[in-house]
């Protein structure tokens, strides 16, 4: 902490439990969304063990991870950037920071080929519908027949100006519908309750019983189930295929630290790493190994059919489906 | 704190100027910096007036409504005296210091589709009533800010002097003719400020705008300006857009001190204050009815989200409690700053009579986009110090100058009747500097100050404050947890965590509010 400011600062700084390093010793700093920063996200234990690893200290650096990198642009600080996503690595990649990662990446486990030469994903998982199947007794078998649900069944989504989940359900639709996107979202129109901002608003509103429906994902059920011994909750899979999302992690060009970013990238393929995601992160591990998910996790229903839209292709449609989007709930 | 001496000393002048300058730095300095980095800029398209149209129609609505339905509350208020209440007045103000996800949660568990008052519907055979659309956001903003008219007006009311009371009784006036000779001047002098604050709250609402919306036909200018931000980086039209909600600020606070009239009624002998006019059966009947209505409004909510988070507040994880201290400071530090702000700045503006510079500039706060504030901060400081390590201090500087305006709303009528009632005295005394201040300025204002003080603190505890892109690994507030807490699943925990933000936001408010109010 600086000598200087408030006594703010000063109690946070005797209550914050960071050790006391030596001033040697190398600082790797990596970018990253706010969960992060979070004691419930797989950030405290992925620092743990690269430091065990690394005999430096691992600084994450959390908030709104793109805004960051292109107010500082050459100037960051940053090492490395962990959870980009792919409707953002169009713009990443523009700035020019980043540089290539080098590894072989022949050992992921995505269901979908994934050969970036810069952008290396630690996660991922599909979007879904997810409802309480205590409250909902006939959910819906295919995109279509939830399209053709009574009005009465209310679902909430996120806005997708201000979500990324909010994003992938536009297109999704419109790689599902194509040209009767449109229409398609006039018939889900009625059903919609209300349109959030984040995905924490949606699950709270479908979590206290206000929506039967969420947009969340394949993996939500896995929360429920292991954190709180409740099978209720069900993600809808559907035939017509599921949006793929995938987190990455890429390194900074410019670092002064080439060695340890290099390290890190190898400890976020590591078993180590890997492992965690599951249960730290409610997501799949993008490189699955034998035990790496628990037995719930295993069993979880996935859809026979992964949708991917390549980076070009999403930065492509994105303002067209909003549009579409817009245009229909605005009427 | 610069100590005020005579009217303008060269004291308050300072004091008053480097408020005001902090406060531009915040606003107009930070849209400046942003605009440094801005490429080009685009006309506003459609969508964007269609945004600024349903902004400024909801936020009018609201802030109407919130006032009409303040003015009876707060009278009630004002001439009843009863047992417990201190404290439904203090309860009655915890809706506007709520962080909104969990006012809203609570809104819902009373209004929503499976909400008290739609089950209650459904048994006696009624149709459900949905409140998602114009009229959940205009609910959800009433409910909000009622509280705070409702707080507003009730010291307008405790400022009429006793004596005018005793007058009106020995000329024997009836209720209309106190309403017309008391209250309505009072009225006069009160309300376009509060109506202008409760205004700018909603132009800036975002997250309550979507939610209770019901889709994009609910989108407000803020929604663009982070959209603008988060996809397109285009720093010119997110800039574009916080000058208009400025611009819309500065217009509305300007109009409304045109429409503000002095109310003239004089000094008083601080007597406690006897209602005559107000014991008949019907106004009894008037006024109860009107508590309880308005308790059950603003309390129902509040219930559901104690009665759903009580459980999980003693098994809250460690990080949660780390975080309420760490808030609690940063409320506290907070409270100072916005108090050193707001004194100069509302004695300053009282001193010259007529001049509405400085009021407005002290009403800007309220109209900035936060994002556009923490993005032009970040630009300002990233040369001088790294983000990381001011993020506390970059907090409270945020927390102080959103909560000025609210400080100020308190705290300028009682300066410029200050300023009339006994600046002249003060002058033929020659009543200057720390005297003045401790004789006079503190102990009259002392009502207004633990007001402000405590409305401070506690929106300094639940605002989610800094804007992400100062935020660092130690540093969490509660809020800022409350929300983490949701993003990985543990809405139970959350409710808990919002159990413990509103009961210490409701602790810091009372307690201070309390000091400032020994005789109310």
């Amino acid at each position: 902490m600086k000598k200087t400011l408030s006594p703010a600062l000063m109690i946070a700084g005797c209550l914050a439990s960071s050790n006391v390093l030596a001033a040697d010793t190398p600082e790797l700093i990596v970018y990253a969304p706010d969960y992060f920063g979070s004691e419930w996200g797989p950030g405290p234990a992925i620092e743990a063990g690269f430091e065990a690893l690394c005999a430096c200290d691992l600084k994450f650096v959390t908030g709104d991870v793109m805004s960051r990198l292109k107010l500082e642009g050459e100037g960051t600080e940053a090492d490395a950037v962990i959870g980009l996503t792919t409707d953002q690595t169009a713009a990443a990649r523009a700035t020019g920071l980043f540089a290539a990662h080098g590894k072989d990446l022949s050992g992921l486990t995505l269901p979908v080929a994934w050969d970036d030469d810069t952008f290396v994903p630690f996660n991922w998982g599909e979007t879904a519908f997810v409802y309480d199947k205590t409250r909902l007794a006939e959910p819906p078998a295919s995109f279509a027949a939830l399209l053709d649900m009574s009005d009465d069944v209310k679902i909430v989504i996120q806005d997708p100006r201000s979500s990324v989940s909010g994003l992938a359900l536009v297109l999704w639709m419109s790689e599902v519908f194509g040209d009767g996107t449109e229409e398609a979202w006039r018939k889900l129109k009625p059903k919609i309750l209300t349109v959030t901002p984040g995905w924490s608003e949606a699950y709270g509103l479908f979590t206290s019983g206000e929506a039967d429906m969420v947009l969340s994902f394949t993996t939500s059920p896995a929360y429920h189930i292991i954190a709180e011994e409740d099978e209720t909750k069900v993600a809808a899979i559907f035939p017509e295929g599921h949006y793929f999302m995938t987190e990455l992690v890429a390194k900074i060009g410019a670092t002064d630290q080439p060695d340890l970013a290099d390290a890190f990238l190898d400890y976020v393929l590591s078993d180590d790493f890997q492992g965690m995601i599951a249960t730290a992160n409610w997501s799949y591990p993008a490189r699955e190994f034998e035990g790496a998910l628990p037995a719930v996790f295993a069993s979880l229903p996935r859809p026979d059919k992964t949708l991917f839209l390549p980076e070009a292709e999403a930065e492509a449609r994105r303002e067209p489906a909003i549009a579409t989007w817009l245009k229909v709930m605005s009427e | 704190m610069q100590a005020p001496a005579r009217p303008m000393s060269r004291a308050l002048k300072t004091g008053a100027a480097l408020a005001a300058a902090l406060v531009l730095t915040l606003t107009l300095g930070t849209l400046g910096a942003v605009l440094t980095r801005a490429e080009g800029f685009a006309g506003l398209g459609a969508a964007d007036w269609s945004a600024l149209r349903f902004t400024v129609t909801q936020a009018a609505v609201s802030a109407a409504l919130s006032l009409l339905l303040a003015i009876p509350a707060a009278r009630a208020l004002a001439r009843r005296r009863f047992p417990g209440r201190g404290v439904l007045i203090t309860l009655l103000g915890a809706p506007f210091i709520l962080p909104v996800i969990v006012a809203v949660m609570g809104l819902l568990a009373v209004f929503g589709r499976s909400g008290f008052l739609n089950d209650g519907l459904a048994a006696l055979g009624f149709a459900r009533v949905s409140i998602y659309g114009f009229a959940g956001v205009v609910l959800a903003h009433v409910f909000f800010n009622l509280p705070l008219a409702v707080r507003l007006l009730l010291q307008g009311w405790l400022d009429i002097p006793a004596e005018r009371f005793r007058l009106a009784a020995a000329l024997g006036f009836g209720p209309g003719d106190i309403a017309r000779h008391l209250e309505y001047p009072m009225l006069r002098a009160r309300t376009p400020g509060v109506f202008v604050a409760i205004f700018l709250i909603c132009l800036t609402s975002f997250a309550v705008a979507l939610t209770l919306g019901g889709g994009p036909k609910a989108t407000t200018v803020e929604l663009a300006i982070y959209q603008s931000f988060r996809y397109d980086f285009d720093l010119g039209r997110a800039a574009m857009l916080a000058a208009i909600q400025l611009g819309l600020c500065a217009t509305a606070a300007l109009l409304a001190a045109r429409f503000t009239l002095p109310s003239g009624f004089g000094t008083g002998l601080d007597r406690p204050v006897a209602r005559w006019d107000a014991n008949g059966p019907f106004l009894r009947t008037q006024d109860i009815a009107v508590l309880i209505l308005t308790s059950l409004f603003l309390l129902a909510p509040l219930l559901a989200v104690i009665t759903a988070g009580l459980p999980r507040l003693g098994s809250l994880p460690a990080p949660v409690w780390q975080a309420a201290l760490r808030s609690l400071a940063v409320a506290g530090v907070s409270t100072l700053a916005a108090i050193a702000m707001a004194l100069p700045l509302a004695l300053a503006s009282a001193a010259r009579s007529g001049r509405r510079g400085l009021e407005t500039i002290g009403m800007l706060p309220l109209a900035t986009s936060s994002l556009v504030t923490g993005t032009g901060l970040f630009l300002l400081l990233r040369p001088l110090a790294n983000p990381g390590d001011i993020a506390l201090a970059v907090t409270v500087a945020v927390n102080a100058a959103m909560a000025l305006p609210f400080c100020l709303r308190a705290l300028l009528p009682a300066a410029r009747e200050l300023e009339a009632d006994y600046g002249r005295l003060a002058q033929s005394l020659n009543l200057t500097g720390l005297a003045r201040l401790r004789l006079l300025t503190l102990p009259r204002l002392r009502r207004p100050l633990g007001f402000a003080a405590g409305l401070t603190a506690a929106l300094s505890m639940g605002d989610l404050g800094v804007i992400a892109l100062f935020a660092d690994e130690d540093s969490a507030t509660l809020p800022l947890q409350l929300y983490r807490l949701m993003g990985a699943y543990r809405m139970q925990d959350a409710a808990g965590a919002a159990v413990l933000l509103l009961a210490l936001s409701l602790a810091l408010f009372w307690a201070l509010d309390r000091g400032g109010r020994a005789d109310a």
